[in-house]
């Protein structure tokens, strides 16, 4: 008998082990090469773009850019007393150059929100130079603060030198309704200008009660459609799939037909006494609207989950439970439900993640108390232009989104949704 | 479901509750569909069910609102109906490409690191829409994409796939590998192995996923917003801005089309989801 073991070869004569190895290897790249067309498709339209709008999010580099002599001057300046003849110097160059290339206007902006009352005084300065009333062979910092007495207050320098740094929070801070103050601490704003707060909670109230409106709903028709014999779930099922497949903008719009003040849900309610003819309430327009249509239009996304996993609970469960001498509430409480958590938890998922970006139903039957935080950010993309601020509250609601999913796969585990 | 003569009345009380509550759940989700088809057919133009209409008076009813979303003057839906059905076309046929070859690869037993390429993949469907659209339309402004056909197909695209990714996975699942492995031992390529064997028996969730995709792009309002241009208008930017301004009839006779469009897909989808668990064998 020989010590050593035979090594297995393949016909070709190289070594089984190898030959395996490789082939696995080919395998795998052959896979990996089917999956890489959507792959790097997704990376460079979506995943990269998402990425960037953490950049633009933070980017600050405007006024570094605009400002560069000054900040180079500024460098070694302790921001406690008023800056250098060289200082002022610098900032009138770069000032100079910005208002010959009429971009003046953009720092005036920008530095007035880092210290109010920074456009007036930069304008005073344009007009000064527009009429060349600077003698620049002389003393730039008595020439300033002669055109105006805050460029002798520290104060004004100070904002400058805030700015210096290319990336800042600010952004951030103000989606939550608080800003830097002139000490570099975090403060809040006044109380009756907090409305991102506002909207932050509101958003999070809406898609929790809706949540949990399609749960309490969602339920019952689930196991109903599951224990039902075959012949009339299917009918049934079509009662949730037909509004699944239906245009959102079809189904909003026939909410605003039912809950308008002559609509009939309206007439409905007068008709039973409810109200009276001359005293319809308004139901579109604020929350109730919101949550009506919502509820409705996200209940099939509660119901499909639920289904599908209730379908596989085998009904003799329940008869083994009561034959136990469970009552039938026992039964269900201790037994199927308990079996359901994972379809639970999937609808749950999917109605909330959905709920929380919503906007197209807020924004059509909401009004003014159904803006969301979604609405915010579309009006900042389209109408302030500020998109580094829409920027900034995206992924703000994208980091809430990603942790409720994180929650929920260590909870129940992803591979539990389905579709349909 | 016919209670057992046994059944205790308290029990009997809860019973009827809950097929109550169940009634009132189905008519909420099914009742506003209807509401539509009545109203849109109304020869006046407010949008209340007129005194003959509800004495089913035959002159209270009228296409005139068909007649004027087809020959309206300066009427948007023609363009509209035209760009949703190109857009929403192409992305699907795009989104079942990249989605099902994608789907090949990950129900491979030799693919590397599935955990986070399927989560990568199926990220457009986690990420709130309204992110989705900012992101896309920073990208699609950068290439010069915006106010495009391409622009707005590249966007559907990016929505669509999860689905198609999503179903043909599912389909595959309860795929017998070891008929393609037939197929290479009796000789045939792979590509004639897969058009001959494989994409055969894994159509219907070819289809199906890309039913969720071309609904995906035929109902997307909220990219197409930040990318569409006046040309590139498409019936849900069209029903949005109707609705922002006025309901009118209108959008409801197209609201009616639209839904005459997805009963035809539920149809189609119903009928696909049985064949193919009746091809994978599971028994309902």
């Amino acid at each position: 008998m020989s010590s050593e073991t035979q090594k297995i070869l393949t016909t070709d004569g190289v070594p089984l082990e190898e030959s395996l190895k490789k082939s696995e290897k080919r395998n795998k790249i052959k896979a990996f090469l089917l999956v890489a067309p959507l792959l790097l498709f997704l990376i460079i339209t979506y995943i990269f773009p998402i990425a960037e709008m953490f950049t633009r999010s933070i980017d600050d580099r405007m006024v570094t850019n605009m400002l560069p002599k000054t900040f180079k001057s500024m460098e070694n300046w302790d921001g406690k007393e008023l800056p250098s003849e060289e200082i002022f110097r610098s900032f009138y160059e770069d000032y100079k150059i910005l208002a010959e290339k009429k971009e003046h206007g953009k720092l005036g902006q920008r530095l007035n929100k880092e210290k109010n009352g920074f456009n007036s005084i930069l304008k005073r300065l344009f007009r000064n130079i527009k009429r060349n009333k600077i003698d620049e062979n002389s003393s730039i910092k008595v020439q300033l603060t002669k055109i105006h007495r805050h460029y002798e207050n520290v104060d004004y320098w100070r904002a400058i030198k805030r700015t210096a740094p290319p990336y800042t929070m600010n952004k951030y801070l103000k989606g939550m309704d608080m800003f830097l103050d002139e000490d570099g601490n975090i403060a809040q704003v006044d109380e009756d200008r907090r409305i991102h707060r506002i909207l932050w909670l509101r958003t999070l109230e809406i898609a929790l009660f809706v949540t949990i409106f399609c749960f309490l709903m969602g339920y019952p028709i689930a196991h109903l459609l599951a224990t039902l014999p075959m012949k009339y779930s299917n009918l049934l099922m079509i009662c949730v799939l037909l509004p699944f497949w239906t245009s959102l903008l079809v189904r909003t719009a026939s909410w605003m037909i039912l809950l308008q003040q002559q609509g009939l849900v309206n007439d409905f309610f007068v008709m039973i006494g409810l109200v009276s003819d001359n005293n319809r309430p308004e139901m579109m327009y604020n929350k109730v609207g919101t949550y009506v249509a919502m509820t409705q239009i996200l209940l099939p996304f509660m119901v499909l989950p639920l289904y599908s996993v209730m379908k596989t609970i085998s009904p003799s469960l329940m008869r083994a439970g009561k034959s136990l001498g469970g009552t039938p509430f026992v039964a269900f409480w201790k037994v199927y439900f308990p079996l359901t958590i994972p379809g639970i938890g999937a609808g749950c998922l999917l109605v909330f993640i959905l709920a929380i970006g919503y906007y197209i139903t807020p924004a059509l039957v909401g009004g003014a108390s159904g803006t969301l935080i979604s609405n915010q950010i579309a009006y900042h993309m389209k109408t302030t232009l500020d998109w580094s601020f829409a920027s900034a509250m995206g992924l703000m609601l994208l980091t809430g989104v990603l942790v409720v999913y994180w929650i929920y796969n260590k909870l129940v585990g992803v591979d539990n949704i389905k579709l349909g | 479901m016919a209670l057992p003569s046994y059944t205790e009345t308290r029990y009997r009380i809860w019973h009827y509750f809950y097929i109550g509550i169940c009634t009132f759940v189905f008519f909420f989700l099914i009742a506003p569909l209807f509401v539509i088809f009545p109203l849109s057919f109304n020869a006046e133009e407010f949008l209340v069910f007129s005194e003959g209409m509800k004495n089913l008076d035959p002159d209270a009813f009228s296409l005139r609102w068909y007649k004027d979303m087809i020959y309206g003057t300066k009427n948007p839906w023609g363009l509209a109906a035209k760009n949703s059905f190109i857009i929403a076309i192409f992305a699907t046929i795009g989104s079942i490409i990249l989605g099902t070859l994608a789907a090949l690869g990950l129900s491979s037993r030799h693919m590397p690191y599935k955990g986070i390429i399927m989560a990568t993949l199926i990220s457009p469907m986690i990420v709130p829409l309204i992110i989705s659209g900012v992101a896309i339309f920073f990208f699609m402004a950068k290439v010069g994409l915006a106010a495009t056909h391409t622009g707005i197909i590249f966007a559907h695209m990016i929505l669509g796939t999860p689905f198609v990714v999503i179903t043909v996975t599912a389909t595959l699942s309860g795929f017998d590998h070891s008929v393609t492995r037939a197929a290479s031992s009796l000789g045939s390529n792979p590509v004639n192995t897969f058009m001959k064997i494989t994409l055969p028996l894994i159509l219907p969730g070819v289809i199906s996923g890309g039913l969720f995709a071309f609904v995906t792009s035929f109902d997307e309002v909220v990219v197409v917003l930040f990318l569409a241009g006046l040309d590139n208008t498409t019936i849900p930017v069209q029903m949005w801005t109707g609705l922002r301004e006025q309901l009118s009839p209108t959008i409801l006779a197209v609201a009616t089309c639209l839904i005459v469009l997805s009963t035809l897909i539920l149809v189609t989808a119903e009928l696909l989801r049985r064949r193919s668990e009746r091809l994978r064998g599971i028994q309902r």
